[in-house]
């Protein structure tokens, strides 16, 4: 009954003991910390996918796209339940075998490894087309300047291709900031598994979700700001786009 | 790896079940939210500000918080607030009221219509204004520019992008296990918690969502491979 609950809701929502504020605020911090650090790493799989698919051998060809196939065409949901069980029971079993016995698992730290290979299928697509969208000319040119590889990444493909994959990169920090609430099915504590903890404890759900759901908001109109300005940035010194 | 769980006739029938379930939710969601994206998308390009400002409102807000955040909002929130309600609990309503699949269909259907509402109001912006001058210098009533060239123009330019989101939609159903329906995510739960096998499930379901993707990519390709190509 939600006129009977003892405690008025603005205790509950105060910071302390007695209200849930604090975890909400931890549960947010935990989340932007899970997206940004799995983001990173599905954006290094990703630049290391892209790479491989574009210049690598044919085995190295056909597990790329295995990887980026299934895991684009499987939820989300499903594949970091696997990956979490599979994780934690696989790092569980080495450690037994060389007789440290069961380990106690950082949550969070499986979270980011989890969403990381998850999202690095898409990592992979975005900068695969990003990279193939800079003209041939260009890489050829700067092959002309005799520019080693590395060299040649740096100064000219990098900076060509930014353009083309920042929207992409962008929706897919969006996506993480969202996805990463999926953690909370496995037990993870970030902002939705915090919330449900302390909408279930407080016994005033629609607030609590409501609250949720402004912070995730909070989160994802931030990034659109900023990745507005970086994609002017990248795009300086390129014609504008043509607006319909 | 055991495989045995897969020859019992009971969590046969509990994955057709299941199966069942994911269809049921996919195909209403995108019915009941493709049809509400149309004018979502449409008053954001044409309409009057107050309902622009509401459209772009609803959209932000959808976009911009997690799927399973406005299930829990639905489901646990309005949905915890309803039995409070005396004379709710002896209306016609509280069957649906109290059911965890309605209010997975109404979350799932609003999350399309945001989504694709979107994708609408760029594809309609993207109709060239010649077409719809000379549709209007026909003598076409507005509503007969928009059902016979606006909207079919515009549904055709973005036919990938709907495939695109009609597979992330499929991939966003096993969600609406965490509000207690039994999809295929349901199914393989109650298989696991009976069994203790982990895995096995999973893999087993993972195995259906690609075979479920491959068959909505090859849906609408087939569908745009229909349409004449012309410039």
């Amino acid at each position: 009954m939600i006129l009977a609950a003892a405690v008025p809701i603005s205790e509950l929502l105060s910071y302390g003991d007695k209200g849930y504020l604090d975890e909400l605020i931890w549960g947010a911090f935990a989340t932007v910390e899970i997206s940004f650090f799995a983001y990173l790493f599905g954006v290094s799989l990703g630049l290391l996918g892209a790479i491989g698919k574009l210049s690598g051998g044919r085995i190295l060809r056909y597990f790329l796209d295995g990887y980026t196939t299934i895991f684009r065409a499987v939820p989300e949901l499903v594949l970091i339940m696997l990956l979490y069980y599979a994780g934690t029971n696989g790092i569980n079993n080495l450690a037994n075998s060389i007789g440290l016995g069961p380990v106690e698992m950082n949550g969070i730290v499986v979270a980011i490894f989890v969403l990381g290979i998850v999202q690095g299928a898409y990592h992979t697509e975005v900068l695969r087309a990003a990279i193939q969208a800079v003209p041939l000319g260009q890489t050829e040119a700067a092959k002309a300047y005799g520019m080693g590889p590395f060299t040649l990444f740096r100064r000219v493909t990098l900076p060509a291709m930014l353009p083309f994959a920042i929207p992409g990169l962008a929706n897919l920090w969006l996506n993480i900031t969202k996805d990463s609430a999926l953690v909370a099915v496995v037990g993870a504590t970030e902002l939705a598994n915090a919330t449900r903890i302390a909408a279930g404890g407080a016994k005033y759900y629609l607030t609590f979700y409501l609250l949720a759901a402004a912070i995730y908001l909070l989160i994802s109109m931030a990034s659109n700001q900023f990745f507005g300005w970086l994609e002017n940035r990248v795009r300086r010194g390129q014609p504008k786009l043509a607006v319909s | 790896m055991h495989w045995e769980w897969l020859a019992n006739p009971e969590y046969q029938h509990l994955l057709l079940v299941g199966l069942y379930y994911t269809l049921i939710l996919l195909v209403t969601s995108i019915v009941i939210g493709f049809t509400l994206a149309v004018p979502i998308g449409l008053v954001q390009v044409t309409g009057p500000w107050p309902l622009k400002m509401l459209a772009r409102g609803f959209c932000t807000f959808i976009r911009g918080t997690p799927l399973l955040i406005q299930l829990w909002i639905l489901y646990y929130g309005f949905g915890s607030l309803f039995p409070s309600i005396p004379w709710l609990r002896h209306s016609f309503m509280w069957p649906v009221l109290r059911e965890g699949f309605y209010y997975a269909v109404l979350g799932l259907s609003l999350s399309v219509a945001a989504y694709e509402g979107e994708i609408m109001r760029g594809a309609f912006l993207g109709v060239p204004r010649g077409e719809l001058e000379a549709a209007r210098a026909f003598g076409m009533s507005g509503w007969k520019v928009l059902s016979r060239v606006w909207f079919p123009r515009a549904v055709l330019q973005v036919l990938p992008t709907l495939a695109g989101e009609t597979v992330s939609q499929l991939k966003s159903t096993p969600l609406a296990f965490t509000i207690t329906v039994m999809d295929l995510m349901g199914a393989r739960f109650k298989i696991s918690s009976d069994t203790y096998i982990m895995y096995e499930p999973l893999i087993f379901i993972a195995v259906v969502y690609m075979i479920l993707t491959f068959i909505i990519t090859r849906a609408f390709g087939y569908l745009e491979r229909l349409i004449p190509k012309r410039r």
